[in-house]
């Protein structure tokens, strides 16, 4: 991928370190096609830099950064073109994932893009005046919104693609051409799992059309990163992907460890993968108890939730929090296994294992439950691939692709498990694909469990790690480091550097650009919730009522980690 | 039972007494979960900690047939007025929980997006603190709610003189 575009565009500046190609502003559009001609089909992330105040003198203000991936899931380039003027041309007419991507960057930033279809705030409120993550707009700047915006243009727009309104020269809309009802979805809806507005045009029980509205639970994140040292971001990535608090720890850790360019030892690396798999599989059990209730299973709540409460019971020993564990430090972790860990866990694999052969033998050959999940908002395997969806969604569509078996990181290539993949897309596949990697977690873990290696549990830093407390009461060196530590945070150099792993719902990466303090200057999550969020609209649009309601539930939507 | 029990005997009380006493042990909550919060209620509600116990797992998604609103989870700037509206459509009297701390503060969301507290917008009768609170604060909350609803009269309805933040907007 990297030597095509260097071919096309030999002036281009090329930076190893973060594999970064810095292409001319006028070039960009066509970069990005052209990647997406020859190898790359997924397109990661598009975010803008604000290089207002940054420690090194840049070209300009703002930069456009593209995160794409060759198809064969391996390669990752990281396209970067200086902006002279805020604006810039749409890819969403390349990328269908684009389309939200870019309506955050304007939001966020201001950046506008010429060629969108729709071009308007997502996380902000309607009401909202300026662009929060540009750094001259001041972070607790709050302002008052007192109204839900009004959907109906948005409605508009999409019923004249589906030509069922005419839009005259003025601009207006005409009356549409079927009997439609339009109805509110959420924000406050029991089966939004959150707070989600999707506005449905109906035609009977038929979805024609949908818009949908985020945004309601976006709590800033990314503007709070910027204020806070890299281990104080550690209980703000927590709240991301709260049903597997852990995962997002270890996605953010691993990360800065990478910039930071140290190694783990063995027995940190591990411990994470074993709580990163518990974690996969509580956020799985979570996910479909949920489901199966929106479908009228109430009885497989129980059993799938109780489990899970087993595991919490696990984490809080470890950890001290039920829910949001802030477990993961940069460079190791806070706590070491407690004695008698490997009874508790082995206690609530057997408690999963039953609940999961309950609910399957509750729901796998029920006749209800395949009316009514099969062939229900199939989403075809190209079509995945564009609009960004990752993780079970992606492999529901037939895609095998896993980011612990495709670009294998700790130790997962030495692990014997199998990648769970559908055929269809629907959301049967969603759900059994679910179902599957509950089973090939436990299996990793099983694995994992009799083979954790002893030592420490942390990289012996101490530009990184805090010291032993004794030092710290003990030794005058003991007691700044510590207070250096704290009040400095750790020092990473300053790069612009993408990674990931897979989290629970998919590829979850942060993209960070640090400037050499303790502080980074921004980062930014590629959200898989987001993406899959972005694509509810095609997959409902032509089904029922009843199964839009299905179908959100089996995309499993984690707002915290949507709307960050 | 009741009635055999106390056979042709007849008990006095105040009719205040009598409909706080019924009220006590059905309340009815609409849980506005939006976030983390939101997860810790359903372990409320789950076989262990069972929210049952204590007569309030008719769990509501209308607010107009609620009377105890707990409000999970962190409210934005953009969540404020379908909170408000919310809390408006239940009819009278109605109790509200303000569970975790982004509910009862904003938390640790001291930025450009997050509302600073629930009652800058609607009148709180109980905070529950944690990130989030466990089980058993919130079954503690609902325990000083049944303590605080006995004090409610019907010849005078409570907490309408409240004015938030967003009634004069």
């Amino acid at each position: 991928m990297l030597k095509v575009l260097q071919k096309a565009y030999p002036k281009a500046e090329y930076i190893q370190q973060s594999n970064t190609l810095v292409l001319d502003e006028k070039d960009i559009f066509d970069a990005v096609q052209l990647s997406f001609d020859n190898a790359g089909d997924f397109l990661l992330d598009i975010t803008i830099i604000d290089y207002l105040d940054y420690i090194l003198s840049q070209p300009s203000r703002f930069a456009l950064v593209y995160i794409i991936r060759h198809k064969n899931f391996k390669e990752t380039i990281l396209l970067k073109s200086f902006l002279s003027e805020p604006k810039c041309l749409s890819v969403s007419s390349i990328y269908k994932a684009a389309d939200w991507l870019e309506r955050e960057c304007y939001d966020q930033y201001g950046i506008v893009f010429e060629n969108h279809p729709n071009l308007s705030r997502i996380l902000n409120h309607w009401q909202f005046d300026g662009h929060p993550l540009r750094k001259d707009y001041p972070i607790t700047k709050g302002q008052l919104c007192t109204d839900a915006v009004d959907l109906m243009p948005a409605m508009n727009a999409r019923l004249a693609e589906k030509g069922i309104v005419t839009q005259d020269e003025e601009g207006s809309y005409s009356e549409p051409n079927l009997d439609l009802m339009f109805i509110n979805i959420g924000p406050s809806h029991p089966a939004t799992h959150g707070t989600i507005r999707n506005f449905c045009a109906m035609d009977g029980e038929t979805v024609i059309a949908n818009v949908s509205e985020i945004g309601y639970l976006h709590r800033g994140f990314e503007k709070s990163c910027e204020n806070h040292t890299y281990n104080q971001i550690i209980p703000y990535t927590d709240r991301l992907d709260y049903c597997s608090a852990t995962t997002n720890n270890v996605a953010f850790a691993k990360t800065v460890e990478e910039m930071l360019g140290v190694e783990l030892p063995e027995r940190a690396i591990t411990v994470r993968i074993l709580v990163m798999e518990l974690s996969r599989i509580i956020n799985h059990l979570v996910c479909l108890a949920a489901q199966l209730v929106d479908m009228g299973g109430l009885t497989n709540y129980w059993y799938l939730y109780n489990p899970r409460e087993s595991a919490y019971n696990f984490f809080s020993k470890l950890t001290g929090a039920r829910l949001t564990n802030s477990y993961m430090r940069i460079g190791g972790m806070s706590y070491d296994l407690y004695d008698g860990y490997e009874e508790d866990l082995k206690q609530i694999m057997k408690e999963i294992e039953e609940g999961v052969s309950i609910a399957l033998s509750l729901t796998e050959h029920n006749r209800i439950f395949q009316d009514r999940t099969q062939n229900v908002c199939s989403v075809s395997a190209r079509d995945a691939i564009n609009r960004g969806l990752s993780g079970p969604n992606l492999r529901a569509s037939g895609v095998s692709y896993d980011m612990r078996t495709a670009n294998p990181y700790y130790y997962y290539d030495q692990l014997d498990f199998d990648v769970a993949v559908g055929s269809v897309g629907d959301i049967y596949d969603r759900i059994m694909v679910r179902f599957e990697e509950i089973t090939q977690s436990l299996r990793i873990m099983k694995q994992v469990l009799g083979n954790i290696p002893d030592g420490p549990i942390c990289v012996d830093n101490p530009a990184i790690i805090l010291p032993d407390k004794k030092d710290v009461y003990g030794s005058i060196e003991g007691t700044m480091n510590q207070f250096k530590l704290v009040y400095e945070g750790v020092q990473v150099p300053a790069m612009e550097y993408y990674s990931s792993i897979e989290a629970t719902n998919g590829e979850l990466g942060f993209f960070i650009v640090s400037n050499g303090t303790g502080y980074p200057h921004k980062v930014k999550v590629r959200a898989p919730s987001f993406l899959a969020m972005s694509a509810y609209t095609s997959m409902v649009e032509g089904s029922m009522l009843a199964d839009a309601i299905l179908n959100l539930g089996s995309i499993n939507i984690i707002a915290g980690e949507m709307d960050r | 039972m009741g009635v055999e029990l106390l056979g042709d005997a007849v008990v006095t009380t105040r009719l205040d007494d009598a409909v706080n006493w019924a009220r006590e042990s059905s309340l009815w909550p609409f849980v506005f979960g939006t976030a983390c919060c939101a997860i810790e209620f359903m372990s409320t509600a789950a076989s262990k900690h069972d929210i049952s116990r204590f007569g309030a797992e008719v769990v509501r998604f209308s607010p107009r047939q609620a009377d105890l609103l707990i409000v999970a989870g962190t409210i934005s700037y953009k969540q404020a007025p379908i909170l408000k509206q919310i809390y408006d459509q239940m009819p009278y009297p109605k109790w509200v929980i303000s569970m975790g701390a982004c509910a009862c503060s904003g938390g640790f969301y001291d930025n450009y997006t997050t509302l600073q507290g629930i009652d800058e917008i609607i009148p709180v009768d109980v905070y529950v603190a944690g990130c989030p609170p466990r089980p058993e604060s919130v079954l503690d909350a609902l325990l000083m709610i049944q303590k605080e609803l006995k004090k409610e009269s019907l010849s005078a309805e409570s907490k309408k003189d409240f004015i938030g933040r967003l009634d004069n907007a």
